[in-house]
């Protein structure tokens, strides 16, 4: 789950950065991440690239992600795609690509038997409505982090954005798409308006 | 699984239009996966979603791969393969392109504005998603409160999530969730 946290912008001094890294360096270094990355990747990632390896300094990191948040879909596969062509190429996107995602899929396939032979068993219901429970209140956290940045701007324009998107999603179960093809460029031509007002 | 023509067309079309729409990550589609995964498709129970949910949080690897999880339940293996990539490949793809791009406009003022347009967005989703989880998971007093622990502690400690998600998992084997 904290993959949705953006890093902390950590000054770090600059370290000298490594040669760039092969083909089959980033498909393993990936595959570790990934396979590390209990409840989000993104902390091993930091981690791996920026002190570890040595590929990125952090704020060459912060960046990379940065870039790859406001593009939809899952950050981290954004991550490994825009990494690893940054060093490899179309051959880089796809290595760090198959190593971020292709030891964690065998893995929760075989899960994903498991469940779908014995998911009515009642030691395994028990467990998992359990972690269910744990699952939500970890979520609640991250997104509680999140909010704090807009409740210390008193940031009332973002607060209302988010309000009606939670209603509009969690209350009124619209579609997804037609609800980000309202809010997505409204948020925006706010944001636009509100900035050049206070340049 | 109930008769849909084709489940792996589905697959491909819910997942690859998602992919491209889920702003803030796999957390923030989670309400959209419910939406159609329970209601529309009827592919699992509110009960399996919830569990399915777990398991994902429970194993190493992106949070995207909860995907893989609802694609074998519909269809197997072939259905797991497939959600996964109709999720990665279309959004990775413009990642790909999209990147080359940013990069020559690093220094511009609208990725800021972009970001600063849409983090709002995506915490509204999350939000959301804790809340379709939550309505699936909390079913019981103990269970909210269970929750409710689970929360503070992520949010006010650096303690492992792993930890917390095992903790709940004994509380839940020893029948008390």
């Amino acid at each position: 789950m904290p993959s949705n946290t953006p890093p902390a912008a950590v000054s770090a001094p600059e370290i000298p950065i490594s040669s760039p890294p092969t083909v089959f360096a980033l498909f393993l270094a990936f595959a570790k991440m990934s396979l590390a990355g209990f409840g989000g990747v993104l902390a091993f990632a930091r981690r791996g690239i920026v002190e570890e390896h040595r590929w990125m300094t952090a704020e060459e990191f912060n960046e990379t992600f940065a870039l790859c948040h406001f593009l939809p879909g899952p950050n981290i596969v954004n991550l490994s795609v825009v990494f690893g062509s940054q060093f490899r190429g179309v051959a880089g996107a796809i290595a760090a690509f198959a190593g971020l995602v292709g030891p964690p899929l065998m893995l929760m396939t075989v899960l994903a038997a498991l469940y779908a032979r014995y998911g009515d068993i009642e030691v395994l219901r028990r467990l998992l409505a359990g972690v269910s429970c744990g699952a939500v209140g970890l979520l609640i956290a991250v997104v509680s982090k999140m909010l704090l940045p807009l409740l210390k701007r008193r940031d009332l324009v973002g607060l209302f954005a988010m309000l009606a998107v939670f209603v509009a999603i969690g209350l009124l179960r619209l579609p997804l798409q037609l609800v980000l093809l309202v809010a997505v460029p409204i948020s925006l031509v706010i944001t636009f308006l509100l900035r050049r007002q206070a340049a | 699984m109930n008769g849909e023509s084709n489940p792996i067309r589905s697959l491909v079309v819910t997942f690859g239009l998602m992919s491209l729409f889920a702003v803030g990550g796999a957390n923030a589609a989670i309400p959209e996966m419910h939406r159609v995964a329970v209601d529309i498709h009827h592919w699992m129970t509110d009960r399996e979603f919830a569990d399915i949910y777990a398991l994902s949080q429970l194993s190493p690897g992106p949070n995207v791969l909860i995907v893989t999880l609802i694609g074998y339940q519909v269809a197997g293996l072939a259905g797991a393969l497939v959600a996964t990539l109709a999720m990665c490949v279309p959004t990775a793809t413009l990642a790909y392109y999209v990147s080359g791009f940013l990069a020559r406009s690093r220094q511009a003022h609208w990725p800021a504005l972009v970001q600063a347009a849409l983090v709002p967005l995506s915490i509204g989703l999350m939000a959301a998603s804790a809340f379709v989880v939550a309505q699936a998971a909390d079913r019981t007093w103990i269970a909210v409160l269970a929750t409710l622990a689970a929360a503070i502690l992520a949010f006010a400690t650096r303690l492992n999530p792993l930890w917390i998600l095992l903790a709940t998992g004994v509380l839940g084997l020893a029948g008390l969730i």
